[in-house]
């Protein structure tokens, strides 16, 4: 198992437990539980078999459902995410993600924050549209996205900011 | 057939997603309609564990609150049993009690969510079964669903799937408890008649008309009520007497009349 590999699974196994023994507890002001697992679509590395980055989106939705007792809302959710992320990567970087020597050193902090408020928005539309199942509660639906969202970006961004490459 | 494996291959990312979601979507619609998933669910031995040492750290936490909790309990029922008619105590043995009750830990909380679940470290092995009824100190939780070896999964009041049957204490009207789904302290009392007096304050509490919780526990207060759109029957609102996001320490409640009566019950619809 070479480095990458093993960094990819650290980060599931912390990220699920941060998630569902810390956040989903939290309550933020009631009851916002920011789904911070979000991040990992983010760290994870922008070269990659797409198929097999869905395989994984998927199990770490999956297992986090079987945490929450979600059904499989967040498999949904993340396996989009998965999926969607080089249309998302495209359209925050441009073509030039797509170079080999390109990586996130070279691009600049709005371009990364927007990159993740686009995963973290993909994720959670999908996520409480499932979950509320009705479009009968759209205006309830739009404020859990935003309210969870906006909780959910702050702290990723805070964790990024935190677990970045010294390199940089 | 090279053009459609061609076409496949070229598209196999889509095709993959599209198989993905259409496993996840038929996982989530078959237990939308009816109960929890029976195979994801956390009263499995590995969630269930980690949500064990995560609620064996916690606990610390809040130790001194529900130890006083627990003390306010014991006075209350040391009161009763003390106030009680001699002769009333002296057929307690616990081998003829209808509902045998047995104490619980709740490892897992949620209250965010429409549908919430939670978890108990209680399972088959220790005589938990569905449908046995969850309560706390300020009163009812929940109904038991799913069941594993050490574990048991609750199916929360706060869970716009639970229908429980419960009355208006001093005049016995009963109706259904259920959730809105939009305030995690507030559950709603339907199908109460027109007719019936209503006083904001009133204590509502379970019915005698399931066989899943004994009757007279208290679940909440009217906070407010209203007639529904066809002015037959009250809507009313009810907030609950337990913190939903504060409970630690629960007890389960089981019926042994219970299998003899959905059994009368299954003949009578029968014929």
């Amino acid at each position: 198992m070479n480095n990458a590999a093993f960094l990819t699974l650290v980060r599931f196994v912390f990220l699920v437990l941060a998630q569902v023994l810390i956040f989903n507890s939290l309550n933020f002001l009631g009851t916002v539980n920011p789904m911070v697992y979000a991040i990992f679509f983010y760290w994870y590395p922008l070269k990659t078999n797409r198929a097999l980055f869905m395989l994984i989106g998927f199990f770490l939705g999956l297992t986090i459902d079987i945490f929450s007792d979600t059904l499989a809302l967040n498999a949904i959710a993340s396996l989009t995410v998965a999926y969607a992320r080089p249309v998302i990567l495209r359209f925050c970087f441009g073509v030039n993600y797509e170079f080999q020597n390109f990586s996130f050193k070279n691009t600049t902090k709005l371009q990364r924050l927007t990159f993740l408020a686009l995963l973290v928005l993909i994720h959670h539309l999908i996520f409480f549209s499932l979950e509320v199942f009705s479009f009968a509660h759209f205006l309830l639906i739009l404020r859990k996205v935003f309210t969870t969202g906006l909780v959910t970006l702050v702290l990723c961004a805070l964790l990024s900011s935190l677990f970045s490459p010294k390199t940089e | 057939m090279q053009r459609i494996i061609n076409f496949i291959l070229r598209f196999r990312n889509a095709f993959l997603y599209g198989f993905l979601v259409l496993i996840s979507l038929v996982m989530t619609v078959r237990s939308h309609s009816y109960h929890q998933s029976k195979f994801f669910n956390s009263s499995k031995w590995i969630s269930g564990s980690v949500y064990g040492w995560g609620a064996d750290m916690s606990a610390y936490f809040g130790l001194r609150q529900e130890n006083q909790k627990l003390l306010a309990e014991n006075e209350r029922l040391l009161k009763l049993l003390f106030n009680a008619p001699v002769d009333s105590i002296q057929t307690m043995d616990s081998t003829f009690l209808q509902f045998p009750v047995m104490g619980a830990r709740l490892i897992k909380n949620s209250i965010a969510s429409p549908r919430n679940y939670l978890t108990i470290d209680k399972g088959e092995q220790q005589g938990v079964h569905q449908d046995m009824g969850v309560i706390a100190l300020g009163g009812i939780l929940g109904i038991v669903e799913n069941v594993s070896n050490n574990y048991a999964t609750v199916q929360s009041v706060l869970n716009t799937k639970s229908n429980i049957n419960a009355k208006i204490k001093n005049s016995q009207h009963f109706g259904s408890l259920i959730w809105n789904a939009k305030d995690h302290n507030t559950v709603q009392l339907i199908d109460i008649p027109r007719l019936v007096p209503l006083v904001v304050g009133d204590t509502i509490v379970t019915g005698g008309m399931s066989s899943i919780f004994p009757e007279n526990i208290p679940i909440g207060t009217i906070k407010k009520y209203e007639l529904n759109p066809s002015r037959t029957y009250y809507n009313i609102e009810v907030s609950l007497f337990n913190d939903m996001g504060n409970i630690r320490n629960v007890y389960i409640i089981g019926n042994r009349d219970r299998e003899e009566i959905m059994a009368l019950e299954e003949r009578t619809t029968n014929e």
